[in-house]
């Protein structure tokens, strides 16, 4: 369990992982119920405290915490103790799992016919289990997976009850609790419900806090939650919630456990099941609202084939190595240890660091599978000559494609992608099985290979200008999910590439600064740990000349005949993006005359966005995508190139600095020579 | 050397391990452990199941043996630096002293494991390069101005018990280091009956203290684990504490008047006022000193009537979180008895194993009831119940009084009274343990003890934590064989609670094991002040623990002492460069 785990390691070619193994292999040969009714036993942590659910809620009442909490918040409210104590209780009430065997084996059973039905293979690496099961037996576990579909956290206990491992207790979303049966058994499966946002609500926050680090501390179960707070509708992973992390670091911290051990677990899908509603999601139409009702009509899903899955659980972190070095822990000595008090600067650089390195150590074991290539490959090839498309009829060549994923694929095995291409297949056939998956993206017709943008008018007749390209958005944002699983790979090398084509000058520290620039602009986009600006580019560098792609020399960062092609590729990953910030800057700039609230951001701009895509200015439909101009914004406001205002009673306006928007906007499309970062050298 | 009278302590006591020379523990021809001689309770008697435990539990063999050198070899101890000027005067004033090598090999060192270990192989490192007996403080006062005079770096030494390095002499010191050894001024110069108070010389040892007060009727009921060896200006000057504190008080709160000879001159206070607002209180800089300001001559201590009851007991709880709830329901109630103290399990288990061969079936066929009654019908878990040792005394209605008190309490943790015996056998223990190490160290084991102080709220945290971190540390340094990790919980205060520490492991196949046993204790250490413990509570800090002193008193407490350090000892004559 070393912190080492987490770091990348300096040749990713060298990265050794294990071997999956399918799981719905056993269950489509032997019998479901007596799978679901098997014996089970699991291995618990050693110095467990046996107690029920119920015990938790009571040990959770009685604490000096929530105590403390209740006379502070009676004290300051004038209301009684004992209501104060009853709202504590009810609250708990609400939020509380009712964690049982019964409803674990019905799910186990469903689940499995469920499972068989959509998926190929359930495939997950043994040896991390075993390793699960070693850390659950010594220390307080936390999960911590990936978060793409509502399948995640099912998927987790399912397999955790296969193996014959704790089951875990999973922090959830209220919004389930609105699905009345289904959010019950989902409580009895393990599941506690916290409500998005309760700000300043300090008794909430105690109740809940004290609820969480009880179950850690006792060992009651294994604790999991998603590091990234909800699904990444995009796939690319979500900037870290650092509420929870704080939360189950805090035992360690304040010495009430020797130490806490943290899973990252990567869950990768073939096929995501919401893959067009997650689309249509991003481009404005309001999610539904989760209803067990709904979740039935979903039932048509059923129906189609949806690839494989696999999850990694990884190598378990302990906090203890994290921490050591970084945190003084006598920081605690002088105050009782139940008294809350905000995290230290140290604390909170310390566990938001930590957040990030635990999302790179899932990211890396994601699996990508050959359409993640194919679909970087084909959504490329359509920008580049979407204007050209109508002429020569579209899309790629077989042959075209393949031989461009092949090459795509020794690039992704040179930069350490975890990919799962069967070698012993020919590759002919590998890319056309993988686009068989996806009927629903891509069509081939006459040896070419299309993206479903129903160009023509089969579908288009009576459509508007403007539902034309949002019905083609779906499919370029449901494409781009599918490239956005690589982005982790291709981030770096690709932000490098960008920076030599955009510093002006070859040499090393120019290259820097605007590699710099380009890391800390999209530092709300992708993974990139703070404050690690040097290394990042190293780690860029090191994998550009390990492929033949740049040279060093003296102090100059020159690119080679050969690599071309490659920072081609790398350019094109990032373009998107590069260009979508450049919009919203522009959007903001020429908005920022009108008092802007922050609810009307996202349509204001997206309309400005679809004027731009329909007269041709802009190429890139997934700018359309909100995640995109959120992240943007929120760059622009930690850059200090916005403010909110917040007035009382009133909806908050965003205040823009327009010089400094401009110049940004500027710097992003190589007008303006990047600005030398004062703290960062090389 | 022209001394006679007191016999020379070096001569009964061991050079290179615990103790006098005559008691020991070792496996005997049939394999099993024994303790030799005549001086203890257990002494010349049989612990038949000690060799498992030890086996099972370190990985030990008797097969594998790792003796130690049995004489010391003189010429590895460096030939002596004298200052002939100073030595000169020295014999002009009449005071005896030896630049013998034996002399100063033995009072080169304390008890800490890297001392015994190297001592052991037979290397010595720099020692003092004479020692001196003054015989009264007229005698300390003579010799400190002459080593003023020549500049002659002075080590005060009493009993030698030290387990903070504070013995060791510094690498780096060019001057002549000369030993003080205070052995010889060890009278107890009045009683005072109308104020219950004795008189004494400082270098007078634990034992003999205690046993010519008994002979007038009074104690001073200062026990200290080492009270057989350690001296009262010792106890003084390391702000030592006794195990029967909960009645009589730590050293601190038994002194009513210290007098030390420092460079500056004699420091005393001019009365024997019970307490005074004088400023802040001298004696409290010559407490916890450690021999770095000057010698402690004499001191007024508090004495006592002997008590005329004394009764030992035990509580055996069903694990270690109930019983420290326990203590510390005592400590709230403040009705502490004399002792109390908490053992773990893995203490409890080692208890068991030093229990002496039984003489007839009926104890034997007890003790099996007990077990049974504990473990079967009370359902506790034999690995995880520990057991906590009593000891009472006062006058007899007052004794069961108060013990039934404790009983009760003790109840509501779920403790049962598990008897008299094992209650004295656990502090029987505190005096053999030290010899035990001795034994693990011709087989390959290596122990050491470390104690600290920590606030109730986090006694368990402390315990939990090290003992993990000592495992863990042993297994990252490459230690072969689990090692016993071990606490318990010695003293209950008000607001917090005394904990020491034990760790022994078999050390086959390390090739440095001393470094190995000092980057553990380093990391327990550390794992102790980041779980809110404190760096010392009775051990001191001598140089073992110095380079924490600064985040442990702040950098202006540093200073402070520094400062009364650069007046009191410019020359810094008093040179064993403890504490700062």
């Amino acid at each position: 369990m070393a912190s080492e785990a987490v770091c990348s390691h300096r040749d990713p070619m060298l990265k050794k992982r294990d071997d999956f193994e399918d799981i719905l292999e056993e269950r489509r040969n032997s019998s479901d119920l007596r799978y679901a009714l098997k014996c089970y036993t699991p291995v618990l942590y050693k110095q467990l405290t046996p107690c029920t659910a119920s015990d938790l809620k009571n040990m959770v009442l009685c604490s000096t915490q929530v105590h403390f909490v209740i006379a502070q918040v009676s004290k300051e409210t004038g209301a009684a103790p004992e209501e104060v104590q009853a709202e504590a209780s009810s609250i708990l009430e609400e939020m509380a799992h009712r964690l049982q065997l019964g409803p674990i084996r019905f799910f186990a059973f469903v689940l499995c016919k469920v499972f068989k039905t959509l998926f190929r293979s359930v495939c997950v690496n043994e040896e991390g289990i075993q390793r699960l099961q070693q850390s659950i037996h010594e220390h307080p576990v936390v999960l911590l997976p990936s978060h793409r579909s509502y399948m995640d956290f099912l998927l987790m206990s399912y397999i955790l009850y296969t193996y014959d491992l704790a089951l875990p207790v999973i922090a959830a979303g209220m919004d389930f609790m609105g699905m009345k049966i289904l959010g019950e058994m989902l409580r009895m499966s393990g599941a506690f419900f916290i409500r998005r946002s309760f700000g300043g609500d300090k008794l909430y926050w105690a109740v809940f806090s004290e609820y969480v680090r009880t179950m850690l501390k006792t060992g009651f179960a294994p604790v999991e939650f998603f590091l990234e707070g909800t699904r990444s509708r995009t796939s690319k992973s979500l900037t870290p919630k650092l509420g929870l992390l704080n939360i189950v670091m805090e035992p360690f911290l304040k010495g009430e456990v020797f130490d806490v051990a943290l899973v990252p677990v990567s869950i990768s899908y073939e096929r995501i099941l919401e893959e067009s509603l997650y689309a249509r999601e991003l481009l404005g139409v309001p999610k539904p609202k989760e209803s067990t009702s709904g979740l039935f009509k979903a039932r048509k899903v059923l129906s189609e084939n949806y690839g494989s899955i696999h999850v990694y659980f990884g190598q378990p972190v302990s906090v203890r190595s994290l921490a050591e070095g970084r945190v003084q822990r006598g920081q605690f000595n002088l105050i009782p240890r139940h008294i809350p008090r905000r995290p230290s600067e140290d604390v909170q650089g310390f566990v938001n660091d930590s957040a990030y390195q635990l999302l790179r150590a899932q990211e890396e074991n994601m699996v990508l599978k050959p359409w993640v290539l194919l679909s970087s490959l084909l959504l490329q090839n359509h920008h580049q000559n979407q204007n050209q498309n109508q002429r020569r009829g579209g899309g790629m060549m077989m042959e075209e494609l393949s031989e461009g994923a092949v090459w795509l694929r020794e690039l992704c095995r040179q930069y350490g992608a975890f990919l799962h291409w069967p070698d012993h297949v020919p590759p002919a056939e590998v890319v056309s099985s993988s686009l068989d998956l996806h009927r629903g993206l891509v069509t081939i017709s006459d040896g070419r290979v299309h993206l479903n943008l129903g160009h023509g008018a089969q579908k288009g007749a009576g459509l508007t200008a403007e539902e034309e390209l949002l019905s083609q958005a779906v499919i370029i944002l449901s494409c781009a999910s599918y490239r956005n699983q690589a982005l982790h790979v291709f981030v770096r090398p690709a932000l490098l590439a960008t920076a030599l084509q955009a510093a002006g000058s070859a040499h090393k520290q120019d290259v820097f600064n605007t590699f710099n620039f380009l890391r800390n602009m999209f530092a709300n986009e992708f993974i990139l740990c703070p404050g690690a600006a040097v290394q990042d580019f190293e780690e860029a560098c090191f994998l550009l000349m390990k492929t033949g792609v740049v040279l060093m020399e003296q102090e100059e960062v020159l690119v080679t005949e050969n690599g071309h092609r490659t920072i081609t590729f790398l350019t094109s990953i990032l373009d998107p993006f590069l260009q979508g910030y450049q919009v919203v800057c522009r959007f903001l700039c020429e908005a920022s005359t009108e008092s802007l609230t922050e609810a009307q951001f996202v349509p204001a701009v997206r309309t400005f966005i679809v004027r731009l895509l329909l007269s041709g200015r802009l190429r890139y439909s997934e700018v359309l995508s909100s995640d995109l101009q959120k992240n943007a914004l929120a760059a622009l406001q930690r850059l200090g190139a916005v403010h909110k205002l917040k007035r009382e009673a009133e909806p908050a306006t965003l205040k823009v600095n327009t010089v400094m928007v401009n110049s940004l906007e500027d710097t992003l499309g190589g007008k303006l020579p990047t600005v030398k970062p004062v703290a960062s050298r090389l | 050397c022209v001394i006679c009278g007191n016999a020379w302590r070096h001569e009964v006591m061991k050079w290179n391990g615990w103790g006098y020379s005559d008691s020991r523990f070792l496996f005997n021809k049939k394999g099993q452990a024994e303790f030799t001689g005549k001086r203890y309770k257990l002494s010349g008697m049989i612990l038949p199941a000690l060799k498992d435990w030890f086996e099972g539990t370190f990985g030990a063999s008797l097969q594998h043996k790792s003796p130690a050198t049995p004489l010391l070899n003189t010429s590895a101890v460096q030939a002596p630096t004298l200052n002939q000027d100073f030595v000169e005067e020295l014999k002009s004033i009449g005071v005896p002293f030896s630049h013998e090598a034996e002399d100063r090999a033995f009072r080169g060192h304390g008890h800490c494991l890297h001392e015994i270990f190297a001592l052991r192989e037979g290397k010595i490192g720099r020692v003092p390069d004479m020692v001196v007996w003054p015989n009264c403080h007229n005698d300390v006062e003579k010799i400190v101005a002459l080593a003023c005079k020549h500049n002659v770096c002075l080590i005060p030494y009493g009993g030698g018990t030290s387990v903070s390095s504070a013995l060791e002499c510094p690498p780096e010191e060019t001057r002549s280091i000369v030993s003080l050894d205070t052995s010889q001024m060890n009278r107890i110069l009045w009683i005072d009956e109308k104020n219950l108070t004795a008189h004494v010389e400082a270098g007078i040892i634990g034992q003999d203290l205690e046993r010519l007060l008994n002979e007038s009727g009074y104690c001073t009921g200062h026990e200290p684990d080492s009270m057989e060896f350690s001296s009262l200006g010792g106890w003084v000057s390391t702000r030592a504490s006794g195990m029967k504190k909960n009645i009589y008080g730590n050293i601190e709160d038994l002194v009513v008047h210290i007098k030390m000879v420092t460079p500056q001159g004699v420091i005393e206070k001019s009365c024997q006022g019970p307490r005074m607002s004088t400023g802040p209180d001298i004696h409290h800089f010559i407490l916890g000193s450690e021999g770095t300001l000057g010698v402690v001559t004499e001191v007024t201590m508090k004495i006592r009537p002997v008590p005329e009851y004394q009764k030992y007991g035990s509580v055996v709880f069903p694990n270690f979180e109930q019983g420290v709830a326990c203590l510390r329901e005592v400590a709230k109630q403040r009705c502490a008895p004399a002792s109390i103290r908490l053992m773990d399990n893995e203490q409890f288990m080692f208890g068991h194993a030093l229990k002496p061969q039984v003489s007839s079936i009926f104890t034997s066929f007890l003790d099996g009831l007990k077990k049974f009654y504990i473990t079967k019908f009370k359902g506790f878990d034999p690995s995880r119940l520990c057991v906590a040792t009593l000891l009472f005394e006062g006058n007899r209605e007052k004794v069961l009084q108060h013990e039934k008190q404790v009983y009760d309490i003790a109840a509501k943790f779920g403790g049962l009274a598990a008897g008299e015996d094992n209650g004295q056998r656990g502090y029987m223990l505190t005096f053999v343990i030290a010899y035990l190490r001795d034994l693990g160290m011709d087989y390959y084991v290596i122990a050491e003890s470390f104690e600290t102080s920590v606030p109730w709220d986090r006694v368990l945290d402390v315990c939990r934590n090290v003992k993990a971190r000592v495992v863990r540390e042993c297994k990252d340094k490459g230690v072969q064989f689990s090692p016993l990790s071990s606490c318990r919980v010695t003293q209950t205060y008000d607001a917090g609670a005394c904990v020491y520490f034990y760790f022994a492991f078999n050390y086959r196949g390390l090739s440095d094991p001393v470094h190995v046993y000092e980057q553990v204790e380093h990391a327990a250490r550390e794992e102790i002040l980041a779980n809110g413990g404190s760096l010392s509570h009775h051990h001191g800090v001598g140089k073992l623990r110095k380079e924490w002193m600064r985040e442990t008193v702040s950098e202006v407490g540093v200073g402070m002492l520094q400062s009364v350090k650069d007046y009191v000892d410019p020359k810094n004559i008093f040179g064993n460069r403890n504490l700062l």
